[in-house]
């Protein structure tokens, strides 16, 4: 089957409700595991059993940031194909980026806390992650304020686009600026610098979210499609009624 | 078991916890809300177009 065969609500409804429960159940056990795994981890020379809020904060920061990167590749669907489903995708995404971008820094803060003796610093990594809440409340708030929904649909991908030059900022912020938030350990040149016994625990959590945001996102287009289908129905009956 | 600042990791852990399950629900809610008034609609007989087409 051709992607473009893919790439209609209807086809997409059909396919979706297939894979969504697989991808939901292997969500919930890659997620099982990773906390297992997590808890029975050795804790942190320095910072002792404060490491277990990593297996989360960590997974939600690289969610927000992919997130946003999907929202981007929605918004060029959007502008350049005005393909009804990357609006469905950009409309149904923008909330679950906005939940996973804020679990990033609650979870920070609490680590934060007792490692650094703040919740908050404004230092380069921690802003631009806020930065980058306040783009998704931004493109919920911009949507909800245009009635006409094409026209809203243009005008979040435009914003969207223009926003995403703050998802390099966050990744790189702590290679270009001097700051308080410690530089990857995970994804950087030469490897990574934590223990395997750490590492893989924490993989798996990722993995585990990555699928529980795919599951929500993919239900949220599945809702998104169907709401669209009952106000287009509710018209059509409503112009019934009136011609009756 | 969680050291002196088990306090600060249970906060992680359940405030995200009651985020992404409120999110979750709230999907979950929203989708049988949506299901249960298309379900109403075609039952009076208001269908899509592409629908009709295959009743007839």
């Amino acid at each position: 089957m051709a992607l473009m065969d893919l790439a209609n609500p209807t086809r997409f409804l059909a396919l979706s409700g297939r894979v969504l429960p697989w991808l939901a159940g292997a969500a919930v056990l890659a997620l099982a595991i990773g906390f297992i795994l997590a808890f029975r981890a050795p804790a942190d020379y320095q910072q002792g059993e404060t490491v277990k809020i990593m297996y989360i904060h960590v997974p939600f920061a690289w969610l927000a940031m992919f997130g946003y990167t999907l929202l981007a590749l929605s918004a060029i669907g959007i502008l350049a194909w005005r393909h009804p489903l990357a609006d469905v995708s950009h409309k149904a995404l923008a909330p679950i980026g906005a939940v996973f971008a804020f679990l990033c820094l609650i979870t920070g803060s609490l680590w934060g806390r007792p490692m650094w003796g703040t919740y908050w610093v404004w230092d380069a990594r921690l802003t631009s992650m806020l930065v980058l809440l306040l783009l998704y409340l931004g493109l919920l708030a911009l949507r909800s304020a245009i009635e006409d929904a094409s026209q809203a649909g243009r005008a979040v991908a435009v914003l969207t686009l223009v926003g995403f030059v703050n998802v390099p900022i966050v990744k790189f912020s702590v290679d270009w600026w001097n700051t308080l938030h410690q530089p990857a350990s995970v994804f950087r040149m030469g490897g990574s610098t934590i223990d395997s016994s750490m590492l893989w625990p924490l993989m798996i959590c990722a993995l585990g979210f990555t699928l529980l945001m795919l599951a929500l996102h993919m239900a949220a287009m599945r809702n998104e499609i169907l709401r669209r289908r009952l106000r287009s129905l509710e018209a059509r009956a409503a112009a019934e009624a009136a011609h009756a | 078991m969680l050291g002196e600042h088990g306090a600060f990791i249970l906060a992680a852990y359940g405030v995200s916890a009651l985020a992404l399950g409120a999110l979750a629900l709230s999907t979950f809610l929203q989708g049988r809300a949506v299901r249960r008034r298309l379900g109403e609609l075609e039952a009076r007989g208001v269908r899509r177009r592409s629908a009709r087409r295959s009743l007839s």
